[in-house]
Order: structure tokens, then C-alpha cells, then sequence
């Protein structure tokens, strides 16, 4: 009988999609299970393949999308999304004919499974416990949330993966992220995350995957900790992982493409072996008191530039160091704040509810509870931008259209949106905005444009009072 | 890829922490489908107004910085997405090394396969390098891959660490797919033993 050495979540998945494993010289290759294309990030990796005369190895386990350069304006009398911009216009029709030309299933502009990339994924069920998981694109870390290794890529790895179903890999290190306690009402996934980012800062993850924990993750929703996963790239780990339960088995199941019968039973049987086992080690680990936790807003230009939405803009004459200092003169020069003035009561131009950190039906469930029966504080644009084509019609069918409609909300078709701003949807220079998304950095959601990101809740509250709000104030027990 | 030789030049220096790729090459210049015209586009917001006109304070605008083909950057530089199209304008901008004391873990990848030179060196140095470059345009460092050594103008020596397997491929020119390709049968072993279990091609 053979004792065998503890492992973690992210080794099993590892070990257990090794071609050839890692040796001095040579790095792991690792074999990969799914490969999400979209867009932006491949048309350069199709020419390659051309290039060399190369076929997508495996079709059967790729599939697109066309989601960051596509516009989210209402469709035309023809049902369709009008294109305007002729290079998008291009890229997309460039997408179309490679995904023809090489076999590869496009979920076209304004067809009804259509959607951001990392929402597509799960609600088709092709995201799975166990599975890698790439994309041309850092989000991908969102599909961590379902125990799979999930992380994004640059254009040759996209090239690499079509052509071979695998990457060439050095093994990152793994970081125990525990979130301990309970969250109170008001607070969210997305403030645990912007609270573990504003903790270890932008870079504290880089060369680790996480390995979210403890029972603050445990009582998350799967749409709770995808929101989680998503922005382990924020803290500069590549990917993000938590364990698979009950509440991800009860996710998945019935999903389109999930195992079905005892398809499913034997699926379920091996995914519960992936947790980390007792006495398996982190090279790293850090610790968050959930029910210490209140609403988080950003105020500077990454997202580790964080804080609690009741404190002040920090001074940085009180920096630690000097390149600190210089970092948050830029971001409080570029954000146009003062230290030591408070977030709370501020106007802001715009909310955008959406990305594929909060698009999703609990994010736009929880906004739309807040906003009913409100108008949207006058001079304010809100757009509610939901992920997919799905949650469109979900979130139709229950009204929830209807509901932003009606405080003067714009309820837009699915894609990244004003995320990226790449598709038409910006903010104008100068101009402030409440996000849902997940970067905030200079110009990300439009030249000149500032971004405050925080939770649905946070970014709901604020559209209907005009100003930054704290969520809690607005939410009203229910009897 | 062209193998990489040893190379001398000038260095420039950006030294904000936290570049990341947003800065580098916004979203907007990301509808090519090709990696032409980059190079025109590389950080774009610092250095162009609005109205297209250089900004004449920004580094990489100044005359006597034109021609540099080391950028030293602050510390976590090329943070944020995962866009290849960051280190492609980079090298559009006539890049070959970015130094800094570390990098973000996609972009470190991407640099790597398109022959763009990540060089990770100590704070020290880092502050010794960005000082030089402001106050002499025409400093000039050499890189030597085969080495993995930086040499500073007064001759001081700096190692600078690179995975094994990736100094081999630049070196040589050697092309990663075709390293991964002459696995096929590996990669039918793998398959072989580990069916797949979605089938994205079938309806659902």
C-alpha cells in the first residue's frame, strides 16, 4: 500500500492533464480540455495555422464567440445588431470565415446562445469541474470557480492550442486565499474580491494560481464565485480556483451540454476527488475576515487601488515608499480626487451594470431589486448590458427588462460593452463612472474616462441616487 | 523567429509602476486582424492629445531618446490583459528588452514568443538603470541572452533569469508549435486514455 502525498485542487487538475510532465530543461505540456475563441485575440493565430498549412486539431473541443468588438445597440427593424464601425465589422466577418473554414462553432452576433465568452461557457454547461480551460483573453480565470484550471493566453498560445490541443507550461506556485465568516447584507462577491486585490495588491498573485476557500466561498453562489475567479487576474494570478460542491453540481446539472444519466454519476464521482486534500500545502496563503468586510469601491487606476466605500481617499504623502507615493499622485491627478476626500456623495456620469465579472442573472436580479419602482437620478446614462443571449431572455422572461426600462435605464443587447469600450460603448474624457467591470485602469472604458469599480449593489444604488452610494442605505429589509 | 544575437543600445526609461497593457496598446487599436501599424499605436494615451499631436513631455516623444531599444519600466510591468498586441507594439516601437524588477506572468509569455526580452533585474540595478537613462539620453546597455548577462556603461555585470527551455528557443530561432507538434505521439497517448466528455460541435 502506497501513501500518497497531499494534493492540491490545482496540482490534481494539473497531474491529471499532463502529456509530458515538466524536467529541468523543458517545460510541462499540458494537455487542454477546452479552448474558447473570440474575436479580438485570434484572427492573427488563424493566419498562422494558414501559414503552415495546419488544421484546429481538435474542433470538438473549441468554440467561438464574438463578444469585445460587437456593439450592444438595440437590433433594426431587421432583427439584426447593426455593425457600424467598418473595422468590427471586418473582424467579425474575419471570425465568420475562419470558424467556417476551420470547423469551428461560432455562436454568431444576436444568435440566441451569443454572449461574453466567460458567461457562454458555464451556462452552456461546457464548463466543467476538473477541465482546462483557455482563451485569448485574462478573464478566463472565471471558469476557475467550477475547480477547473482555467486561464488566459496570448495569440501564439492561442495558435499553439489550435493546432495541438496543448500548451507548453511551467508550473505556478498555489496560494490558499481563505475568506472566513460571513458576509453581511449589502456586501458581495464582488467586494470580497476587490477586498483581497486591495490587500495583496495588483502583483501579489503573479506567478501563483489561487485557491479560493473558507466559508464565505462555501456559501457563494456559483455566479458568486465565478464573479470571484474572474478578477484573480486583478491580483495578478493567472488563475483562480475553487473547489467543486453541491452548489456546483446542482449548477451544472441539466445545463445543455453537462453529462447526462450515468454519464453524470460517474462525472459527479470523479469531481469529488478534486478538492484539496487535508494536509496539502500552499506555497503562500492569505487571509480575509468575510464578516469584517463592508461595501469596497476603487478609487485610483488598478484595481488594487481599493477601499472600503466608507473611507477616504488615501494621502499620498503617507505612502510607504517612494514609488508608491508617485503611483497614487498619478492615479489621484488621472481620477481628479483629492486625499482624504470621501467617494460617498459624489456625482458620477455613468453606471454600466455588466462585463463578465457581474452580467450574469443573480447580478442583474440584485440590481433590478434595488432600482424597482426608481428613476435614474436625471443627467445620469445607465446601461445595463446583460453577459449572454441567455441571460437576456432570462432576465426577460422575468421582468427584469421591464424593470430598468422603467427607471430610464438603457437595456442593451449582450457583449463586453463598456469593459473594454473597443465597441462604440465609452465614456467621454473627463466623465465618471460606477462599473461593475474589472479594470479600471487609465482609459479602459474610454480615453480620458474614470472609473469607480464596485458591486451591482453599489452600482444600482448609485444610478437611482445621482451620487456614489453605499448600498446598504438603500436596501430595505424584506418583511 | 529570428534568433536573438547580442545586442547593444540605447535605454529609455518609463519607470511608473503597474504598465499595464491597457497603457501599452489601448483596446481600441485592437480590430486589426493582422500585427501591422502597432508600433504607431504603442501607448498611445501618454503620448499622443487628442488631436493626434505628439505630447512633448512624454519620454518616448523627446529627440534624444528616439532610437532606444531598451524601455526600463517600473516594477509589475505589462499587468491587465492578456492582449499579444502589447508586446507585438512594443516591438513595432522599436523594442527589443524591457527591463523591470518583475513582470506580469501573460505578458513575460507573450514577450517570449515574439522575441521581445524580458530582463528581471534587482531594485538596485533597476534604480541604478532608470537614474542613467535620465540623465544621459545616449546610455547605452548591452544584452547578452546567451549569457543572461546585462552590462551597465560603467562595465558592471547583471544576470538576469530566463526559463531554460524558452533561452533555447530564441536563441536558436526555434519555433515552440513545432517543438509541440513533434509530440503527436504523446498527445495520442493522452487522448487516447482521456476521452473528452463535451463535445462543443454537438448541438445542445
Amino acid at each position: 500500500m502506497t501513501t500518497q502525498t497531499p494534493q492540491t485542487l490545482f496540482e490534481k487538475v494539473w497531474n491529471q492533464h499532463l502529456v509530458r510532465p515538466q524536467t529541468a530543461d523543458l517545460p510541462a505540456v499540458l494537455y487542454i480540455d477546452l479552448h474558447l475563441v473570440h474575436e479580438v485575440t485570434s484572427p492573427q493565430a488563424f493566419t498562422q495555422l494558414r501559414e503552415r498549412g495546419l488544421t484546429v486539431r481538435r474542433p470538438d473541443r473549441t468554440l467561438a464567440t464574438m463578444d469585445h468588438s460587437t456593439p450592444t445597440t438595440p437590433r433594426g427593424a431587421d432583427g439584426l445588431i447593426p455593425v457600424t464601425d467598418a473595422m468590427a465589422a471586418a473582424q467579425l466577418e474575419v471570425m465568420r470565415k475562419n470558424c467556417g473554414d476551420f470547423g469551428i462553432r461560432l455562436f454568431d452576433l444576436g444568435t440566441r446562445n451569443q454572449g461574453i465568452v466567460h458567461v457562454i461557457g458555464p451556462e452552456q454547461g461546457i464548463t466543467q469541474p476538473g477541465m482546462t480551460i483557455v482563451c485569448g483573453d485574462s478573464h478566463t480565470s472565471t471558469h476557475g470557480a467550477f475547480g477547473a484550471l482555467a486561464f488566459g493566453i496570448g495569440t501564439s498560445e492561442v495558435a499553439m492550442v489550435l493546432a495541438s490541443q496543448c500548451l507548453l507550461q511551467n508550473k505556478p506556485k498555489t496560494m490558499a486565499v481563505r475568506v472566513n465568516g460571513k458576509l453581511d447584507a449589502g456586501v458581495t462577491a464582488k467586494d470580497i474580491i476587490l477586498g483581497i486585490i486591495a490587500k495583496i495588491g495588483i502583483g501579489g498573485g503573479t506567478g501563483y494560481v489561487f485557491e479560493y476557500m473558507g466559508e464565505a466561498i462555501r456559501g457563494l453562489s456559483m455566479e458568486g464565485r465565478m464573479t470571484i475567479c474572474n478578477m484573480s487576474i486583478e491580483g495578478g494570478a493567472r488563475a483562480g480556483m475553487i473547489a467543486p460542491d453541491e452548489t456546483t453540481f446542482n449548477y451544472v446539472y441539466g445545463k445543455p451540454h453537462a453529462p447526462k444519466g450515468a454519464d453524470w454519476d460517474a462525472a459527479v464521482a470523479g469531481w469529488r476527488n478534486l478538492p484539496s486534500d487535508e494536509g496539502a500545502t500552499f506555497d503562500s496563503e492569505v487571509t480575509l475576515e468575510a464578516d469584517e468586510l463592508v461595501p469596497m469601491i476603487t478609487y485610483g487606476t488598478n484595481p488594487g487601488m481599493g477601499m472600503p466605500i466608507t473611507s477616504s481617499v488615501p494621502d499620498p504623502d503617507r505612502a510607504t515608499d517612494v514609488s508608491h507615493k508617485m503611483a497614487l499622485d498619478k492615479a489621484l491627478t488621472y481620477m481628479g480626487l483629492q486625499p482624504g476626500e470621501r467617494l460617498l456623495g459624489k456625482p458620477v456620469d455613468v453606471v454600466f451594470i455588466g462585463s463578465c465579472t457581474n452580467s450574469r442573472i443573480t447580478d442583474l436580479r440584485e440590481a433590478a431589486k434595488i432600482m424597482r419602482g426608481h428613476k435614474v437620478a436625471e443627467g445620469v446614462r445607465v446601461m445595463v448590458v446583460p453577459g449572454s443571449q441567455q441571460v437576456k431572455a432570462q432576465a426577460e422572461a422575468e421582468g427584469l427588462d421591464r424593470v430598468f426600462k422603467e427607471t430610464g435605464a438603457e437595456w442593451r443587447e449582450a457583449g463586453c460593452s463598456m469593459c473594454i469600450a473597443m465597441n462604440g460603448d465609452q465614456l467621454q474624457p473627463g466623465q465618471y463612472a460606477v462599473s461593475t467591470s474589472n479594470r479600471n485602469f487609465e482609459g479602459r472604458q474610454g480615453k480620458g474616462g474614470r472609473t469607480f469599480l464596485a458591486s451591482p449593489l453599489t452600482a444600482a444604488a448609485t444610478a437611482i441616487n445621482g451620487v456614489i452610494t453605499d448600498p446598504r442605505e438603500v436596501i430595505h429589509p424584506t418583511a | 523567429m529570428e534568433p536573438i544575437k547580442t545586442f547593444s543600445g540605447k535605454v529609455v526609461a518609463l519607470p511608473i509602476n503597474d504598465i499595464d497593457t491597457d497603457q501599452i496598446i489601448p483596446a481600441r487599436y485592437l480590430k486589426v486582424t493582422d500585427k501591422a501599424g502597432l508600433g504607431a499605436a504603442c501607448f498611445s494615451d501618454w503620448r499622443y492629445e487628442s488631436d493626434g499631436t505628439p505630447k512633448p513631455d512624454f519620454v518616448l516623444n523627446q529627440p534624444e531618446h528616439q532610437g532606444a531599444v531598451v524601455l526600463i519600466g517600473g516594477n509589475n510591468f505589462g499587468c491587465g490583459s492578456s492582449r499579444e498586441h502589447a508586446p507585438w507594439a512594443l516591438m513595432g516601437a522599436g523594442f527589443k528588452a524591457v527591463i523591470s524588477t518583475y513582470f506580469a506572468d501573460i505578458f513575460k509569455n507573450n514577450s517570449l514568443k515574439n522575441g521581445l526580452l524580458p530582463v528581471i533585474v534587482d531594485e538596485e540595478t533597476h534604480q541604478q538603470l532608470i537614474s542613467l537613462a535620465q540623465e544621459d539620453a545616449d546610455t547605452t546597455i548591452t544584452v547578452d541572452l546567451a549569457a543572461q548577462m546585462v552590462t551597465l556603461p560603467d562595465g558592471r555585470q547583471v544576470g538576469f533569469p530566463i526559463d531554460g527551455f524558452s533561452k533555447h528557443c530564441l536563441l536558436n530561432g526555434v519555433d515552440q508549435l513545432g517543438y509541440v507538434l513533434s509530440l503527436e505521439e504523446n498527445i495520442q497517448a493522452y487522448e487516447g486514455a482521456n476521452p473528452a466528455r463535451v463535445n462543443t460541435l454537438e448541438p445542445a
